[in-house]
């Protein structure tokens, strides 16, 4: 392309940047000459370039609205949302033409003559206007024809109205309108050339004459040789290291110095302040806040802080993401607002600032806030955290859930967000510059997201270590300390189910083997090193964990390379790197080896299922030796906790087993039935508790033996007590218990409790038989009757001869008939169109959930939440008692 | 061993004629080739960092004067057994981005096959090294077989 047209091109596009912004700050401050005039002359630059170079299309944009703001400037037109609104459609405009140019090297041959005839009759409005105000009114206004007056009507309703008017002005009318009004504009041209005359006068000393355009690829390629003298100076000072008596020590000593300060002079070169990130967002909230009808009012400060442009760029989007959140769910309408005893109108407060070698980023708003316990519900029901721990964690913790990927409490999907995608993409982009992202909230007051991001991506602070004979760095930003343990300290180190973990001031640290991660040998270490074992701790997100590594060499400042093509999919490195030795090392990637680890299985498997779109039936089952070389199991959703008490904390109580546990006494029980049971007590004694609401029991077990992932289906029923059925795990055949016995066992007066519900008669519809069962013995628990389908089909056929149900819970995935389907055929028939239903699946995705609603489903919950699923019975029964006058 | 130039007493108009000059190297006996304007510079033996974990066709990572190659074993990748004694040399070429430098087990001359015309592998030969030769050349010394570089490169 043209090189005249190339630098035409970035020369608009800096100054369209700005404009956004300085129209929506015109709008708040409509008598602001200073921000008219800096408008008017970046439309009018454009204009005459274009003019010089021949886009004529481009050129008759910007002169329209050229005359528009020339008009705002002369005071002669207010500055009205309407007319904001036709000038910024201009913007719009001249930008798609510019894109189309920068794509082609031509101008797009799009017709604008609705646009430019707009506001050509709001410019001539304006000059007809202030001719009639004068007190001698010019004689060719008064011969002014009459469809101009009609014309300058229009004109005015587009002056005060608030939206967009492209479609709403009879286009047929405008080039009559605009021939008329030539006529009659002779008068204006004066206006508008002194108009330029000021432009050109009150440009003075500008910051452009101190400053000079430098292609970013130059930047950048400077910014690598600098990289380079950084690794060639390190490695001088390595020779040199020890011998201070050298020729070479002065001079080299020298280039250190120098060295450091070019970096640091081009490291500044490529830097931008923050603020040509937020350019974009007063009109992105400008427009949100028309399109949802709410005030909104965005502040921003720090906006000079600076950052590396890479950093920059791979911010904007994150950032407009979460404004646009804030903005959309954060705010809340203005009723709502004053309801409340808050300013109708919200603010959103952007603020930057640097914290050490960090840019902090904060986005707060003083909307409705987040629901810390809608946000544990909803990770509970997608099994992101167990039920059983809701209670210690933290509200951090809690709130980092919004991340997860497809994670979204907002009630109403709108076309601005609440899908449930982009947080999860927002802190993927922060983490893989480096950065951090956290999120605060107090519902009522509004929400707070921090970002921490380093200043800069090509050179960072590693700290270098090996393993397995090998060096490796590590970016310092995630280390979190050393520790190092002599080897009685060793001894510290304790193993659960021969996963290694060390206590670490009361918090567990779980232990990996870098070497073992990376496949590697560990070579014996010459040196004393070797009996120390060397724990880096790091930070991944939330979690912590201590890479065990067989030495510490140092910290270095090290230039980070991209890792070569043929190895990004190992998925271990974010990075390579070059030592002042020369050596070529790998910088490691900590969430990758936190991932490998299988660390966060639960994160892992809810990420390979939303990446297959698919729901596959795997449940986690606990496996535990239940007597001489019999293994059993059972479901881990239902496991509250493993414990172990040593047998002298086993009381006996009235012929029971009880143990002192969280200030509650907890019934043991053993494992029933031949063969089972162990007839030496073990010290200390496993024990798997098992709760619900506030009753616990403990079952004794031999010993826990493992998890396993299993799609389950229980082979055979079993009609011995406790037990039920079984199933092949792991290609072995293993007894599955049934909670439910144990724990009415422990608890004989769990069903006094219980209300009889028996009238109400609920149909439990899934494939799986171990579900089914599940589900069925769960609601009979509670008291409820129950019956089961294996299929839609055979439901079908059921209800055909016996309607009389109350409420259906029905999977959707099925063959030949599937739930929606046959929800739908529910509704349709006369005598089952009444009986309530619920989707029950193991599919978070929100088009299964709004198909759910279509189909006529009346509650739509995630597999499995026995409380949820019986809450949502428990409402239909008494409605059920309300409405008929059941009496139970 | 090594090919010798056919054509060195050419006028200047051929030696200028990049297309039809091959750099030649040796891995396991057979001579193979890619175009001059494919090489970026030989080497002798460098020392290679290896990359853990990655796959076995790709011998680490050297440092050429602060840019950082990844060297990939040519034995390996044509499915050949390793060198028993001797050290590698490198041909290191550019693609895209990045350089990667082929670890050969010799290199030879530049050939130049002006007037001779490539002709199709055989079609009997081993269909992974169809797949990565762009055809063969008839010399006196013996044939000559061009490799497909990007191929080479392209482990997908």
């Amino acid at each position: 392309m043209d090189d005249i047209l190339q630098e035409f091109l970035a020369e608009s596009w800096e100054n369209l940047g700005q404009l956004d912004s300085e129209i929506v700050e015109l709008e708040k401050d409509p008598k602001n000459a200073e921000l008219i005039a800096s408008i008017f002359r970046t439309i009018h630059t454009i204009k005459g370039t274009c003019g010089f170079l021949g886009l004529t299309n481009l050129g008759a944009v910007a002169h329209s609205a050229e005359n528009v703001l020339g008009k705002m400037r002369e005071g002669i037109l207010d500055v009205s949302p309407g007319a904001i609104s036709l000038v910024l459609e201009a913007i719009d405009q001249i930008k798609e033409l510019l894109q189309g140019l920068e794509a082609t090297g031509e101008e797009p041959k799009v017709d604008h003559s609705s646009l430019t005839s707009m506001l050509d009759e709001l410019a001539d409005y304006a000059t007809k206007q202030a001719a009639e105000a004068k007190a001698q009114p010019a004689p060719v206004v008064e011969q002014a024809p009459a469809e101009v007056s009609s014309g300058s009507q229009q004109a005015q309703s587009i002056a005060s109205e608030q939206q967009p008017l492209k479609e709403d002005v009879d286009i047929s009318e405008a080039p009559r309108l605009e021939s008329e009004a030539e006529s009659t504009g002779l008068a204006v041209s004066a206006g508008v050339s002194d108009g330029e005359a000021i432009a050109a006068k009150s440009s003075k000393v500008s910051v452009a004459d101190l400053s000079i355009r430098v292609n970013v690829h130059v930047v950048d390629s400077l910014m690598n040789m600098v990289g380079e003298l950084v690794l060639t100076r390190n490695q001088l000072l390595q020779l040199a290291r020890g011998d201070e008596e050298s020729k070479y020590a002065a001079p080299i000593a020298h280039l250190n110095r120098v060295t450091t300060d070019l970096q640091e002079g081009v490291m500044k070169t490529r830097m931008q302040p923050i603020g040509n990130a937020w350019n974009k967002l007063p009109r992105l909230v400008r427009d949100l806040s028309q399109v949802t009808t709410k005030h909104i009012e965005l502040v921003m400060t720090g906006a000079e802080t600076e950052l590396d442009r890479t950093v920059l760029d791979a911010i904007k989007d994150p950032l407009t993401h979460m404004v646009r959140n804030s903005a959309d769910h954060g705010i809340e309408l203005p009723e709502v607002r004053k309801a409340s005893g808050k300013p109708e109108s919200g603010t959103i407060h952007l603020n930057a600032y640097h914290e050490g070698g960090h840019v902090i980023i904060e986005i707060q708003d003083d909307g409705a806030g987040i629901s810390r316990d809608k946000v544990l519900k909803k990770a509970i029901s997608q099994g992101l955290i167990k039920e059983a721990d809701a209670a210690n964690v933290t509200d951090s913790h809690i709130f980092s859930m919004i991340f997860q990927a497809g994670f979204s409490t907002a009630e109403t999907v709108s076309s601005i967000s609440g899908r449930g995608v982009g947080m999860d993409v927002v802190r993927t982009q922060i983490e893989k510059i480096g950065g951090t992202v956290d999120l605060s909230s107090k519902i009522g007051k509004g929400t707070m997201v921090r970002i921490k991001i380093p200043l800069t991506l090509a050179i960072v602070s590693a700290l270098v270590l090996e393993s397995g004979g090998q060096p490796f760095a590590i970016p310092q930003l995630g280390v979190v300390e050393l520790v190092r343990l002599t080897t009685e300290d060793r001894k510290k180190i304790e193993t659960i189910h021969n996963k290694e973990v060390f206590r670490l001031r009361d918090r567990l640290l779980p232990l990996v083997h870098l070497n073992e991660v990376l496949e590697l040998e560990e070579k014996p270490l010459a040196d004393d090193d070797v009996h120390d074992t060397n724990i880096v701790v790091v930070q991944v997100g939330e979690d912590q964990f201590g890479l065990i590594v067989s030495r510490i060499f140092d910290t270095e400042e090290i230039v980070v390379k991209p890792v070569g093509r043929l190895l990004k999919n190992i998925g271990l490195y974010q990075g390579t790197t070059i030592l002042g030795d020369g050596s070529v090392v790998m910088i490691l990637d900590v969430a990758g080896i936190f991932n490998k680890c299988g660390n966060s299985p639960h994160t892992q498997t809810m990420a390979e299922e939303t990446a297959q779109g698919t729901s596959r039936d795997t449940i986690s089952m606990l496996l535990f030796g239940a007597g001489e070389d019999v293994v059993m199991a059972v479901p881990l959703s239902l496991v509250a906790r493993l414990e172990e008490f040593p047998q002298n904390h086993i009381e006996h109580n009235g012929g029971r087993k009880v143990v002192q546990y969280r200030d509650n006494l907890l019934p043991l029980l053993s494992i029933e039935g031949a063969g089972y049971g162990n007839s030496e007590p073990i010290d200390p004694q496993p024990v798997i508790v098992f709760s619900d609401n506030s009753r616990s029991m403990g079952l004794m077990v031999n010993e826990i033996k493992d998890i396993i992932d299993e799609q389950l289906v229980i082979r055979m029923q079993s009609d011995r007590p406790g037990v039920l059925g079984t199933a092949i795990i792991g290609k072995n055949a293993v007894d599955v218990i049934d909670t439910q016995y144990y724990v009415t066992r422990s608890m004989p007066n769990w069903f006094e409790k219980v209300e009889d519900k028996r009238a109400m008669r609920a149909l439990v519809i899934d494939s799986s038989m171990f579900f089914r069962q599940l589900v069925a013995t769960a609601l009979e628990t509670e008291g409820f009757s129950v019956v089961t389908c294996d299929s839609c089909i055979s439901a079908v056929d059921l209800l055909e001869r016996d309607s009389k149900f109350h409420a259906v819970i029905t999977d959707l995935d099925f063959p030949m008939m599937n739930g929606f389907e046959f929800c739908e055929w529910l509704r349709e028939q006369k005598n089952t169109k009444d009986i309530y239903s619920i989707a029950l699946t193991s599919s978070h995705s929100p088009a299964d959930r709004s198909r759910a609603n279509e189909a006529g489903f009346d509650e739509f919950l995630v597999k499995f939440n026995s409380q949820e699923l019986i809450s949502s019975l428990d409402g239909c029964f008494d409605r059920m008692k309300q409405n008929a006058g059941v009496n139970v | 061993m090594s090919a010798t130039m056919t054509d060195s007493n050419h006028g200047m108009e051929s030696q200028l004629d990049y297309t039809s000059q091959y750099v030649s190297f040796w891995v396991d006996g057979q001579l193979l080739g890619m175009p001059v304007n494919m090489v970026q510079e030989v080497l002798s033996e460098q020392v290679i960092w290896p990359t853990p974990l990655a796959r076995a066709e790709i011998t680490g990572l050297l440092n050429l004067r602060g840019q950082i190659v990844t060297a990939v074993s040519l034995r390996k990748r044509l499915g050949l057994p390793d060198l028993k004694e001797g050290n590698s040399m490198n041909v290191v070429t550019r693609m895209g981005e990045e350089s990667f430098s082929l670890l050969v087990d010799e290199v030879g001359d530049v050939i130049n096959v002006s007037g001779r015309s490539m002709e199709p592998v055989p079609r009997t030969l081993d269909p992974h090294w169809r797949s990565v030769t762009v055809g063969v050349f008839q010399l006196e010394e013996g044939l000559f077989v061009i490799l497909d570089v990007g191929t080479i490169l392209n482990f997908d």
